[in-house]
């Protein structure tokens, strides 16, 4: 952490050579099988799922897609879902419960897309009701926040038991240019907004948003994708062994409580 | 900005102004007209704004409001300081100017009769953003309806999270989120009403999760802000974008409630259910 500014972790967050999901999928699962659609209008590309194995264990894998190429990037939106893409994480989340699977996600996205359709097929609902659905799911919930964690479009898959969160990757209510272009009326003051607003890993453990700190290789992830794979995978198999061990019904009842403590100060 | 523009204007204060503006079709009133219709334009019949206290004696059997959790109100745990200077000074000055403490009000009362626990956000009250006090209240009201088998009643009137309080304001909305969850699993009733404006991270928690989500004429209701939108797509919108009625038209409000029937319809719907 030493001499690093939050607006340095921002950047690192963003860095295009940065482990996206592909990598994680590809380094840390085998035979991930990809399922499609929301079952109403699309097939979201910025949000994609599907079940997987992680060492020994079954799982279904939940996480923004921000593209790994150009043309990727386009379909995908870079990574802000559309309201089908939050639908279609309910749908396969909801597989995962009636087949007593655990739920792993991983969050990287600016934010959920802001376009017209968006707004027409319900961005705020679909959002919504995805905090409401991952609060009550019957099954163990893992999130691993890897690189940007953009505000609601962000939580709508970050609702779970334990939350994990890479050294370098940021989670905010707002980006840092949203926040001084109406807090400071410049953008430009991004990195005092950044500051202001606490949104490293080291910041957000204080807070008790998270739980995990995974360590990253000397100079960021994006110098070593099999070795922050790695150190991701672990954590996320130290964590289900963890949550194993407790009955759906309990596992409820604390998913509750982690949340209700959230900012309670009185 | 244009040459017509006269910067040596005195500024009048709010309170002493003499002519109202409709927002939606910049329609000028007398002041005390405005009011006497309750804040309703007389031309367009867009529903303006009210204060938490005006819409609570609009909905409340007179007398039977029994506040609570007054005592949850901001929280400055970040320290955070923008441009304009620290947060706390701007909550207090806020918390002097409204005589509230946090930007939903909470409370216990009658509505035609039926007993409710009853919320309402105030806009002007840091533009009625949704903060740890705020979401504290909300996710007591939840448990205390399951306690009292209560129904809830919240009026909605948010820009969104508040940003002054970073990361946990937004963790508000899964905990709001999660405790109407838990009401609705209850088999309890939640009526949301989403006032003008309902957007940004109320909108996509505790606002859109209603068993029920009504709205008045002209309410503005969206997730983000209609000149992000119009930067990301390159596109103009629709004049009506993110209007009541567009939201109806695309399946996302199940009723426009004019606000003097608006109290009789949360009564009725009750009604229907048993409550």
């Amino acid at each position: 952490m030493s001499g690093k500014t939050a607006m340095d972790c921002v950047k690192l967050a963003r860095d295009p050579a940065r482990p996206h999901l592909s990598d994680f999928i590809g380094f840390m699962c085998s035979d991930f099988v990809e399922l499609h659609g929301d079952r109403f209008v699309n097939d979201d590309r910025g949000l994609i799922g599907g079940f997987a194995r992680i060492g020994g264990e079954k799982v279904l894998i939940l996480g923004h897609n921000k593209g790994a190429s150009v043309e990727e990037n386009m379909t995908a939106n870079f990574g802000m879902a559309n309201p089908d893409g939050y639908r279609k994480a309910m749908r396969l989340a909801g597989l995962a419960e009636k087949f007593r699977l655990p739920v792993v996600t991983f969050v990287d996205t600016p934010g959920a897309y802001p376009g017209r359709e968006a707004e027409e097929r319900g961005q705020a609902e679909a959002i919504a009701r995805s905090l409401e659905f991952f609060a009550q799911l019957k099954t163990p919930v893992v999130v691993v926040i890897t690189g940007e964690g953009g505000s609601g479009g962000a939580l709508a898959i970050a609702v779970g038991d334990r939350v994990l969160m890479m050294e370098n990757a940021v989670y905010s209510v707002i980006s840092p240019e949203g926040c001084a272009g109406i807090l400071w009326r410049d953008g430009s003051k991004a990195p005092e907004a950044a500051e202001a607003l606490k949104i490293t890993a080291h910041d957000l453990k204080r807070l008790g948003v998270v739980d995990v700190i995974v360590k990253e290789p000397a100079g960021g992830a994006q110098k070593n994708h099999r070795a922050a794979c790695a150190a991701v995978k672990q954590a996320v198999l130290a964590a289900l062994a963890e949550l194993k061990k407790i009955s759906p019904e309990e596992l409820l009842g604390l998913r509750y409580g982690k949340l209700r403590a959230m900012g309670n100060f009185y | 900005m244009g040459w017509f523009e006269n910067k040596e204007r005195p500024k009048i204060p709010p309170e002493k102004e003499l002519w109202a503006v409709c927002p939606k079709c910049k329609s000028h009133f007398e002041k005390a007209a405005w009011r006497k219709n309750d804040s309703i334009c007389p031309k367009c019949n867009y529903h303006g704004r009210l204060s938490a206290r005006e819409r609570i004696t609009h909905t409340a059997d007179a007398g039977t409001f029994n506040e609570v959790f007054r005592e949850v109100t901001y929280s400055d745990h970040l320290g955070f300081h923008d441009a304009a200077g620290p947060y706390r000074g701007k909550a207090e000055a806020t918390i002097a100017r409204t005589g509230e403490t946090e930007s939903v009000v909470m409370g216990a009362c009658s509505i035609c009769g039926h007993r409710v626990m009853l919320g309402v956000m105030d806009f002007a009250f840091l533009g009625g953003s949704l903060g740890t006090g705020t979401g504290e209240r909300i996710a007591r009201a939840c448990e205390l309806a399951v306690r009292e088998r209560l129904p809830l009643v919240i009026f909605s009137a948010s820009g969104g999270a508040r940003m002054h309080e970073g990361i946990l304001s937004l963790m508000q909305m899964a905990k709001t989120a999660a405790a109407i969850g838990r009401l609705k699993e209850a088999g309890l009733p939640y009526i949301s009403v989403l006032t003008d404006p309902t957007t940004g991270g109320v909108s996509a928690s505790y606002a859109m999760l209603g068993d029920i989500n009504i709205t008045e004429p002209k309410a503005l209701i969206g997730f983000a802000g209609r000149r992000v939108i119009e930067n990301t797509i390159h596109q103009k919108l629709p004049a009506d974008f993110q209007s009541a009625e567009y939201l109806e038209k695309h399946g996302f409000i199940d009723r426009i409630v004019e606000r003097g029937e608006m109290k009789g319809f949360i009564a009725k719907m009750l009604d229907y259910w048993g409550f």
